[in-house]
């Protein structure tokens, strides 16, 4: 058969379609697109769900809650330290947990030293019926008083030197809000003779200096506290109408000091309250959720600006790590042979320097900020796992066909590598970048934690800084490293099953395999 | 002769790396300006004399040459002079003294978790999303995700402290020698001391850390070998195994264990190389003696000569880990060519 044999005339074709054009059904379903298709299987992965809900809860506990507290992470006070975590709540149900108190164990004096605080005070500083127990140690039997300690009352009456200015101001405050806080002054010459007692301010009683150069208690015959207030001599400078015990001024209410200085007895809780009251800082009372540091300062509020230095510090790092990164990364795939072996040399030798030195070297040469130390040696060094990774996926779709006809078709190389290659690695690459963020967060909190970098400056602190200074107390006072230690670990928890779920959304094909 | 070359050519890489980074950190260390004036109740004269026999005076170059001959002369890194404690003493002594908690530790940690760590991943692969490997997979995302200073001060605080099971501290030498007036133990300054550390109440006390330090192993070595097992337990050459007669044990143990543990042996091989270094964060929780607080206490002080030496000594353990465990996959796999296209 000849190719002529097939004429067909022209007349006998007809157009299909004459009017509207010639189109291809319209698809009856969506696109699913691979954001799409990550997202549904993210969806269905419901510990990774959760894990980012707690992640984002970290996160808007870090934000939000320095702006909310009336603390800052300045503040402090000396008397309020090692305070148990007090929750309001608990307190007016009267629940005995996280309510500022905690189990304490003490011989006579040190029970009698409490009790004698709830009697001036009028404050439930023991808690409960105190249980006592005998101990015999060594032959000695020793009576041990088992109860719970309102670590906040245990405060009582501290002194405290004021101005003659100052003192009538306090005194004007006690008559304008009818509350006792000045409280009368202990005769000087019956005060405790004991070193440790001198400064004592809570001692209202009558004691002696016993076997060892330590205080003991002396009691009348009932076996009641004997009071050394001073006795009203009438130069104090009292003037306020607010008396202890009853209407008239038996007592005085201070002693005089060198210069124009007056020692006072304050009630402590309310002297604090006083004096954020003219300090107008918004603290009210002295409540704090999670305790204070021996410092005393809020523990919630400089764990949560740790944590949010820690977050803000994270998130840079992983943005400019994922460029820098796939940048680097890009080139070296895409062009592959010698710029690549050069290149990653480079990434080689840069990667094997510990990250130890890399920070003591930076250190010791900048004489800035440790702040700025920890951002220079993160951008130094991170970059190089996601220029790897980069690296290798370019690697792997370099030389698809898609590739090649984008060349074909004329594209430059950057439209090509940004364009066509780069799509396609970029759900490995999110992976990865999201999981930098808990390790930049873990080496930060090491390294304050170890004390190589210093970021407790005024008003910076870390939540390394925070556990360091828990480890120091973790056997007297474990709240302190208690809440920083289930920040971080939640925080990692959540970070790592929120990796694992996005790496199996991203790629399928690796559900299961561990890195 | 294919191998030999691979591997002196990786050595020399590794040299040349090493060397790079080690000269690159002695001058940008000496390039410093360091401290000469003389603490209380010393002569400046002759602290400063002491510097400049030393030679701390001299150009950088020169300073170097100096540096590596008197290593490579006498074994001389220098002397301690910011940590008080260590203050005029022979670097590389103190080093030698710290070494053996450090070592005897993580042996011992590795002892613990190798086993523990890959029973636990066997168990969770031959139990595949059954209770047995839900359980361990999960506790092996705690251990993996909590830091160590949050677990390590868990269990000083609940079994050390708490519940009095283990002792608090690491006994020092001084506990040791009064303890076992017998054995007749020596302390000498500046050696090893290895005979104090191997008797009970030591290897007790050591304890807290062991298990501290294990943790992270045994959990990283289940992970992975439950990952390992899992894939070639689903190959085709299981199916092979099976349809020939072997029983699920037999080949199981016969061709799965054995391919699953080409790239978990290596990783063994590596973990006892890095016994050395130590952990910085595990050695200051426990207060172990140990080469780890020693970088700390240099870094934190600033002694640049023990610094230099330990840096040194990380690098170099780093490095060579990584050399040894790359090499090592050839070794238990020889169908794995290194090195090649």
């Amino acid at each position: 058969m000849k190719a002529q044999d097939y004429k067909i005339s022209s007349e006998k074709f007809t157009f299909r379609a004459t009017e509207g054009g010639l189109h291809d059904t319209k698809l009856e379903t969506k696109p699913v697109t691979y954001f799409r298709d990550a997202l549904n299987r993210f969806a269905r992965n419901k510990g990774s769900i959760l894990a980012f809900g707690i992640i984002m809860m970290l996160v808007l506990f870090a934000v939000v809650t320095p702006i909310l507290s009336p603390y800052t992470v300045e503040y402090h006070d000396t008397y309020y330290r090692f305070l148990q975590p007090r929750n309001e709540l608990f307190v007016k149900l009267g629940i005995p947990f996280w309510d500022g108190g905690t189990f304490k164990e003490v011989n006579k004096l040190s029970y009698d030293m409490y009790r004698a605080i709830q009697i001036e005070t009028g404050r439930q500083v023991i808690m409960d019926e105190p249980e006592i127990v005998t101990e015999t140690y060594m032959g000695k039997t020793k009576e041990l008083y088992q109860f719970r300690l309102d670590t906040y009352h245990a405060v009582g009456v501290q002194y405290v030197t004021l101005s003659t200015k100052e003192y009538q101001a306090l005194q004007q405050y006690q008559d304008e809000k009818q509350v006792q806080v000045i409280y009368p002054i202990t005769d000087p010459k019956l005060r405790p003779k004991a070193e440790q007692d001198e400064n004592n301010a809570n001692i209202w009683y009558r004691t002696k200096l016993g076997g060892g150069r330590k205080t003991e208690i002396v009691y009348d015959k009932e076996g009641n506290f004997v009071p050394i207030y001073q006795a009203n001599d009438g130069t104090d400078l009292y003037t306020s109408t607010m008396f202890w015990e009853g209407e008239e001024k038996l007592y005085n209410y201070a002693q005089k000091m060198d210069g124009d200085l007056w020692k006072i007895r304050v009630d402590y809780r309310e002297y604090y309250v006083y004096t954020h009251y003219v300090a107008g800082d918004g603290i009210t009372e002295p409540s704090f959720l999670l305790g204070t540091t021996d410092a005393g300062k809020d523990i919630l509020t400089c764990l949560s600006s740790g944590a949010r230095f820690s977050f803000i510090l994270a998130m840079i790092v992983a943005t400019v790590n994922l460029t820098v990164g796939a940048i680097y990364g890009a080139i070296e795939g895409y062009y592959g042979g010698r710029i690549d072996i050069v290149m990653e040399r480079f990434v080689e030798l840069l990667s094997s320097i510990p990250f130890m030195i890399v920070i003591t070297l930076l250190k010791y040469h900048l004489k800035v900020d440790h702040i700025i130390v920890l951002f220079i040696s993160f951008f130094l060094t991170g970059w190089t796992g996601m220029a790897a990774r980069t690296r290798m996926q370019f690697y792997r779709f370099k030389n698809q066909e898609y590739v090649l006809v984008a060349r074909t078709l004329g594209a430059r190389d950057r439209r090509i590598m940004f364009k066509h290659i780069f799509p396609n690695a970029i759900g490995t690459l999110i992976t990865s970048s999201v999981l930098v963020i808990p390790s930049v967060i873990f080496s930060e909190t090491s390294l304050t934690y170890l004390g190589i970098i210093d970021l407790n400056t005024g008003s910076m602190t870390s939540v390394g800084t925070l556990l360091a200074k828990g480890q120091t107390y973790l056997f007297t006072y474990p709240h302190i490293i208690l809440f920083p230690a289930i920040f971080i670990s939640l925080l990692m928890l959540s970070f790592n099953l929120f990796g694992n779920g996005l790496r199996d959304a991203f790629n399928p094909s690796l559900r299961g395999n561990e890195e | 002769m294919y191998m030999a070359k691979y591997i002196g050519k990786r050595v020399g890489l590794m040299i040349i790396t090493f060397l790079i980074i080690f000269v690159t950190c002695f001058v940008l260390i000496k390039l410093l300006p360091f401290d000469d004036t003389a603490g209380f109740g010393q002569d400046t004269e002759k602290i400063r004399a002491q510097f400049r026999a030393r030679g701390y005076y001299d150009p950088i170059p020169q300073q170097l040459v100096q540096y590596l001959r008197r290593i490579f002369k006498d074994g001389d890194f220098g002397i301690g002079f910011n940590i008080p404690e260590y203050r005029g003493r022979y670097v590389w002594d103190v080093f030698v003294e710290k070494l053996p908690p450090t070592i005897l530790i993580n042996v011992y940690s590795s002892l613990i978790a190798v086993p523990i760590g890959i029973a636990l991943g066997i168990l969770a692969a031959l139990k595949k999303n059954k209770w047995q490997d839900h359980v361990i997979s999960t506790g092996v995302m705690v251990v993996i995700s909590v830091p160590s200073f949050v677990y390590g001060s868990l269990l000083l605080f609940l079994v050390c402290f708490k519940l009095d099971l283990l002792p608090l501290k690491m006994a020092s030498f001084a506990e040791i020698i009064k303890a076992y007036p017998a054995e007749n133990y020596v302390y000498t300054p500046g050696s090893a001391n290895w005979p104090l550390f191997f008797n009970q109440k030591m290897f007790v006390s050591m304890l807290p850390a062991v298990f501290a330090m294990s943790f992270g192993s045994i959990a990283g070595y289940a992970r992975f070998t439950r990952a390992e097992l899992t894939e070639v337990l689903t190959s085709e050459f299981m199916l092979l195994a099976r349809t020939k007669g072997l029983t699920k044990a037999q080949a199981t143990t016969r061709h799965a264990l054995r391919n699953a543990m080409v790239p978990i042996f290596p990783s063994i091989v590596g973990e006892f190389i890095s016994v050395l270094s130590g952990s910085l964060v595990l050695e200051k929780i426990f207060s172990i003696p140990g080469v780890g607080g020693l970088y700390l206490s240099a870094i934190n002080a600033n002694d640049y000569d023990f610094f230099m030496m330990l840096s040194g000594f990380y690098l170099l353990v780093g490095l060579v880990a990584s050399l040894v465990i790359d090499l090592s996959y050839g070794v238990i796999d020889p169908r794995i060519r290194m090195g090649a296209k």
